[in-house]
């Protein structure tokens, strides 16, 4: 992350108070303050009325899970600069104490609702996040990188072997319905566990916003800039990482608390490094740099798991090329593109952003070709080498194809290359279009 | 008696085989001005990330006012009050100018770790942040990102966030280096204005800078002291101009 180099990465606009102006305990600051998680709840809260089909609900509710998740691993690397390969154990223990706490509270009738059961995996995962941190934070960088793919391994290990408290194979599973019952909600539709968890992901994002802006939170960017001079001005980076990570356990958690409500179920699965990496990639691709990244990525990542899992069998194919594709062109990732354009918005160039837009539209057209020339190819492939036997046609874009003839190959190799050859000659038509909105902005920064 | 702000004694640093610093002992009085120069190679920077904990002596002891703080971690050392800047600018590169200097005063008003309280609430924070970047006029440029800051601006900054957290003494490592005489000059005032009411002690290969600003000049030389004195003395002394001065004028 250091070596990056420092134009080319976002920052928020920094707006500095010299004065005490408003302090932010007075009624019109707090309101400033609370506007846009209010808009955000009636958002949340509107969502299922647009999208109300059940496979809709079920899609939002993991978005909900995703987003804490995600955040709670942006804690780490966006915020202290962590890079961990582990970050699935304290969701999977998250859930999987709260699923053994669900079956308990049913086994012996206790008094707890089930909207209280997160508090289960947000302590799980501090618990957690403080045991394997004190031993993982000690170090940065790699050694840190190595640790928690060891202890990742570790977890997902045991998990197969402690079959008491894992399940083992099939898991552990449980009946949200069963606990105690509480203003008539039985958990039983799925519209009152996209709430529960809509509920839970408001909280957890405002609770980690607030985190970001205190002496701690700009001690954690601090660290990840420069552990030495940290110390130098009096902050051990060990102890600011620890921190950084027990909470980032905290809300990982939740978030595990929160599938194992969904889902009724945790298996094994839940601990292990598919799911870390599942959340470094959503929260990579969103963008590590600001807040909304990770929000962005934790939307995006799981609408194309569920969408393109259902379409093709190699989704994780495409999964693994949009990563590479963003870490390439994007290192910031899709927020990070977005931010790149706050200056000349700001400077209300809206001429040379339009500009800008319509390059982009010229460059999208040869792209979207290459593309569909390449997913052809690919389903082709993986149709040739491991579905030969179903026969020698396959349905791509509504198009049937016949992989043994040469034609579709032959047009979608000119798809391929043509489209990247015609997407080349667009760059510099983005390129001049940029360097225009770039001028445009700095010379309304100048005359204000 | 009062203890020196900074007393070393009989310190030692090997790397290996290699000795560094052979048996260094100076006591810097407190609100003193002290330069330390030799050539190159000699150890100063070492010397100074051994005062600083950086580096553990191999032998011998750093006292802090009094207060034996040899083997503690640069953050212990620090909030005993001692504050250091880098001969290359280190600095927190993509934080804002603001942020630097409000990371920098945040453990001397006492917040520590804390998560639950909002910065931008502090009104200590935020006078103590602005009164730093007023006094190195860094305070117009604070939205800055620190790394796109002018060679002069970026030392200037670390000299802020030296100062900032109000530490006792306050070590500089060549603090004009690579500066044009301008900035130089500019530089020399800054300091000169910040050690007001402090102990510094300073690394300066610029003799116009040392003699303008040091009230005592130690001599460092392979690994050992020659010769501490008053900047007059040191001009006349002649081992020092054999080993140093006469080679480097």
């Amino acid at each position: 992350m250091q070596s990056r180099p420092v134009s080319d990465v976002a920052t928020e606009a920094v707006d500095v108070p010299l004065r005490a102006g408003v302090q932010p305990t007075r009624p019109a600051a707090l309101a400033r303050l609370a506007a846009p998680w209010i808009a955000l709840a009636a958002v949340f809260a509107l969502l299922p009325l647009i999208f109300t089909s059940g496979s809709a609900l079920t899609m939002l509710s993991l978005m909900g899970i995703m987003i804490v998740f995600a955040l709670s691993y942006n804690m780490l690397l966006g915020e202290t600069g962590l890079l961990s390969f582990g970050h699935a154990v304290y969701y999977g223990l998250g859930g999987f104490l709260a699923v053994h706490a669900m079956n308990t509270v049913i086994h012996d009738r206790l008094p707890v609702p089930l909207f209280l059961i997160p508090i289960v995996g947000a302590f799980s995962g501090l618990a957690f996040g403080i045991i394997f941190g004190s031993v993982s934070t000690r170090r940065a960088g790699t050694a840190f990188a190595m640790i928690s793919l060891g202890l990742g391994e570790l977890v997902a290990s045991s998990s197969l072997i402690l079959r008491g408290f894992f399940g083992g194979e099939e898991g552990v599973s449980t009946n949200r319905t069963k606990l105690m019952h509480v203003f008539g909600l039985n958990f039983g539709p799925q519209i009152q566990v996209y709430y529960l968890i809509a509920a839970w992901c408001l909280l957890c994002m405002v609770a980690m916003y607030a985190v970001r802006p205190t002496p701690f939170g700009r001690m954690c960017n601090a660290v990840r800039e420069n552990p030495e001079r940290a110390q130098f001005v009096g902050y051990n980076p060990q102890a600011v990482r620890f921190i950084a990570f027990a909470l980032a356990g905290l809300f990982a958690g939740v978030a595990g608390a929160l599938a194992a409500i969904n889902f009724e179920l945790v298996n094994s699965s839940a601990v292990g490094a598919a799911q870390s990496g599942t959340v470094l990639l959503a929260a990579y691709i969103g963008g590590v740099g600001n807040f909304i990244g990770p929000v962005i990525g934790a939307i995006l990542v799981t609408w194309l798991e569920v969408m393109l899992s259902d379409i093709t069998d190699v989704w994780q194919l495409y999964f693994g090329l949009l990563f590479i594709g963003v870490v390439m062109f994007a290192p910031n990732g899709i927020a990070g593109l977005l931010t790149m354009h706050a200056p000349m918005w700001h400077a209300r160039a809206f001429g040379p952003l339009r500009r800008l837009a319509l390059s982009y539209l010229i460059a999208l057209v040869p792209a979207l070709a290459m593309l569909a020339g390449l997913i052809v190819v690919i389903e082709m492939t993986y149709h040739r080498s491991v579905k030969a036997s179903e026969g020698a046609t396959i349905s791509v874009f509504h198009l049937t194809l016949d992989t043994t003839s040469v034609m579709p190959w032959l047009a979608a190799f000119v798809l391929l290359a043509g489209g990247f050859l015609l997407f080349r000659r667009t760059w510099p038509i983005v390129g001049t279009a940029w360097h225009g909105a770039v001028l445009a902005a700095q010379a309304a920064g100048k005359s204000r | 008696m009062i203890a020196p702000a900074i007393e070393l004694v009989d310190v030692h640093k090997s790397f290996g085989a290699t000795k560094i610093i052979r048996g260094v002992s100076l006591a810097v009085p407190a609100g003193e001005r002290h330069a330390i120069i030799g050539p190159n190679g000699a150890g100063k920077s070492t010397l100074f990330n051994l005062i600083s904990g950086r580096f553990t002596p191999s032998s011998g002891s750093v006292r802090l006012n009094g207060e034996d703080v040899t083997g503690l971690p640069p953050y212990q050392i620090n909030r005993r009050g001692l504050s250091r800047s880098f001969q290359v600018t280190n600095i927190f590169p993509r934080l804002s100018v603001w942020e630097n200097v409000r990371c920098a005063v945040l453990w001397s008003l006492g917040y520590k770790y804390s998560f639950w309280r909002g910065l931008d609430g502090l009104a200590d924070v935020r006078e103590r942040t602005k009164s730093i970047l007023d006094e190195i006029e860094l305070l117009d440029r604070r939205r800055v990102q620190a790394g796109v800051l002018t060679y002069a601006e970026q030392r200037a900054l670390e000299i802020g966030v030296t100062v900032a957290g109000n530490a006792s003494v306050i070590l500089l490592d060549e603090p004009s280096a690579g500066m044009s005489a301008a900035e130089t000059e500019r530089a020399v005032a800054l300091i000169r204005k910040v050690s007001q009411g402090r102990t510094l002690i300073m690394i300066e290969h610029d003799m116009s800078v040392v003699f303008d600003l040091a009230d005592r000049i130690s001599v460092l030389v392979y690994g050992q002291i020659i010769a501490s004195d008053i900047p007059a003395r040191i001009k006349e002394d002649s081992a020092v101009q054999t080993a140093y001065l006469g080679t480097a004028a």
